[in-house]
């Protein structure tokens, strides 16, 4: 009896996450004009279609280019700050912990529209820059907690092993502690990519004209255009996460650090 | 050299507000395998961190070969420290760790090989070299540690619980390892324990540690035969210590009259110092155990329970049976108050 009901747990859970792909999977590859399942026959056109529409283009390297470097600068804060928190018995460390971890909790609708009115319109910060902290300040949550977890597994004494024998502080870091959480980070800057280039709610507040990350531009197609090719990109879209995801759990176990 | 290596003046250390070890005096000779030994926050590893530079004092001076050292920082003054966790470092091999300190010394490659080779080799674990920290045993770990410190050739090498962490076999191993290694280099020695064993087995002079300050100090066997405190006494075994007063041994519970004057404060004895089967005394017998050369017992007298061993020879009081015993001037260890 509990066989069967994990069964179909197991069977809900899988249609529930797998339905979806498999169903954008062939809706992108319809021979007919509108977004429809079943597809109207089987064709590749739409898939390759993708690759010739220039906002796209547009959007997908500025998604890139948010995901890395905001992911890296995200990484830049997040590792010292990881450290310093496990290191350090800092007064209010628990304050620091909640306010770096924020902009999970907060509505990704409120930290646009806060980031709009308080950065982009007062102080005439590019869409661009607005983006790129947005995103950097999304992403620094996982940064910390990953890096975090990995650090929690690294014996202070190892760094005063170092000092002692002729390391400064900083060498004993770079030398002995980076090493040491490199999976750590590694895990850390696939999952902030992975968020930063899904990210929605903040990128839609302040998204402007002839700036819009390739999700916004995907929802704005969608609005004009209704055929296949939103769901042709969705899929590659969800390849190419899947083949970073696999290749990192294969290089270094990433799901140990998740 | 001078006469005295490692010197400590009216050092204290401190966590914040909290004094771990106030105004403490101590001068460790060249050459010489010294040991702090005391109880868990008696302040032996907060000094040890000192000598190391790993804790800034509060006030007083460190001074190494005449040298002021108290604010040189911990990686330019030469000290070597084994850790009670070895604290190696896992994403090297053997050999990188034992090389580590080297590397940093900007050494040419060719001296560093011949050094690292020849440091692996005085702790026995050629052979070992390209394994990770993680595929040795934990005696193999420890003797990578202090190869990894002593190929730095320090002033003073200090090891935090060389032994504690190691079974009964293995601890027995790295004593006379630590000695050999510590006759071969000639480099000062500091350990911190809390095992009395350990410290009177390997140690040239006990350093014994109480509340931050020195309790005693001496050789093994001056701590064995004659501690001067009630404190050091039941640290070398004296389990039975009471009070003098007039011509009799007083405890709370009650008193026994002595059979000779004394003008010491406290008296203690051994257990097997205390004779048992004849004598002034009576105890019934509450405990008894069978430990290979002698018996223990566990007495309860006026004065309350009275620990004695026994030779073998002697024949076995049964539990609930009273047995007769002497707490005799001859074993006794006066101590002050």
């Amino acid at each position: 009896m509990k066989n069967l009901s994990t069964w179909i747990i197991l069977g809900l859970t899988l249609t529930f996450l797998i339905g979806p792909f498999i169903i954008i999977i062939f809706a992108g590859a319809s021979a007919g004009e509108a977004l429809a399942f079943p597809p109207d026959g089987l064709s590749l056109k739409w898939y390759l279609k993708v690759f010739t529409i220039e906002s796209f283009r547009e959007s997908f390297l500025l998604s890139m280019f948010l995901a890395i470097f905001g992911t890296f600068v995200a990484l830049l804060l997040g590792v010292p700050a990881a450290y310093a928190l496990n290191r350090y018995d800092l007064p209010g460390d628990e304050t620091i912990r909640m306010v770096v971890a924020s902009p999970i909790i907060v509505p990704g609708i409120i930290v646009g529209l806060a980031l709009l009115r308080y950065l982009v319109i007062p102080l005439d910060f590019t869409v661009t820059l607005a983006l790129f902290m947005a995103h950097t300040a999304l992403v620094l949550p996982y940064a910390v907690r990953v890096v975090s977890s990995s650090m929690n597994n690294l014996r202070a004494d190892m760094e005063e092993a170092a000092v002692l024998l002729g390391c400064t502080r900083f060498q004993a870091f770079t030398k002995v502690v980076l090493p040491n959480i490199r999976g750590g980070v590694l895990a850390a800057f696939i999952l902030g990519f992975v968020t930063s280039f899904n990210q929605v709610p903040v990128s839609l507040f302040l998204s402007g004209p002839g700036v819009k990350t390739l999700p916004i531009d995907m929802l704005a197609y969608m609005e004009i255009t209704y055929d296949p090719s939103v769901a042709a990109l969705s899929a590659l879209l969800a390849f190419m996460s899947l083949a970073i995801v696999f290749i990192a759990e294969r290089l270094l176990g990433f799901s140990r650090y998740v | 050299m001078s006469e005295k290596h490692v010197s400590l003046s009216n050092l204290t250390l401190s966590y914040g507000k909290t004094v771990a070890v106030p105004n403490l005096d101590l001068d460790i000779v060249e050459g010489e395998l010294i040991a702090l030994l005391g109880p868990s926050g008696c302040g032996k590893t907060t000094t040890m961190r000192a000598i190391a530079g790993l804790l800034t004092p509060t006030s007083g001076t460190i001074e190494i070969d005449g040298r002021d050292v108290t604010r040189v920082a911990a990686n330019k003054r030469g000290i070597g420290l084994v850790f009670q966790s070895y604290a190696l470092f896992p994403h090297l091999s053997a050999f990188e760790n034992v090389a580590f300190g080297l590397r940093l010394q900007k050494m040419a490659d060719a001296e560093v090989r011949t050094r690292t080779d020849a440091g692996i080799a005085t702790v026995g674990l050629t052979g070992f070299e390209a394994r990770k920290p993680a595929e040795m045993s934990g005696g193999q770990q420890q003797r990578l540690a202090l190869a990894r410190s002593l190929v730095m050739e320090p002033k003073v090498l200090l090891l935090d619980e060389p032994l504690s962490n190691l079974d009964a076999r293995l601890r027995l191993e790295m004593r006379t390892e630590l000695q050999r290694v510590q006759k071969e280099t000639g480099v000062t020695m500091v350990f911190v324990t809390h095992d009395q064993s350990e410290a009177l087995a390997l140690a040239d002079r006990i350093v014994l540690m109480k509340d931050g300050k020195i309790e005693q100090l001496g050789t093994p066997s001056q701590l064995y035969a004659e501690p001067n405190t009630a404190f050091a006494a039941e640290f070398m075994g004296f389990e039975n210590i009471f009070r003098v007063e007039g011509a009799s041994l007083v405890s709370e519970t009650g008193q026994l009259p002595l059979g000779f004057t004394t003008q010491s404060a406290l008296l203690a004895w051994r257990p097997s110092g205390v004779q048992v089967g004849h004598g002034p005394f009576h105890g019934r017998v509450l405990a008894s155990s069978f430990a290979g050369g002698h018996r223990e017992y566990v007495l309860d007298t006026s004065l309350g329970q009275i620990k004695a061993d026994a030779p073998i020879e002697t024949v076995e009081v049964a539990i609930g049976e009273t047995v007769d015993f002497d707490l005799p001037l001859s074993s006794a260890r006066p101590l002050a108050a």
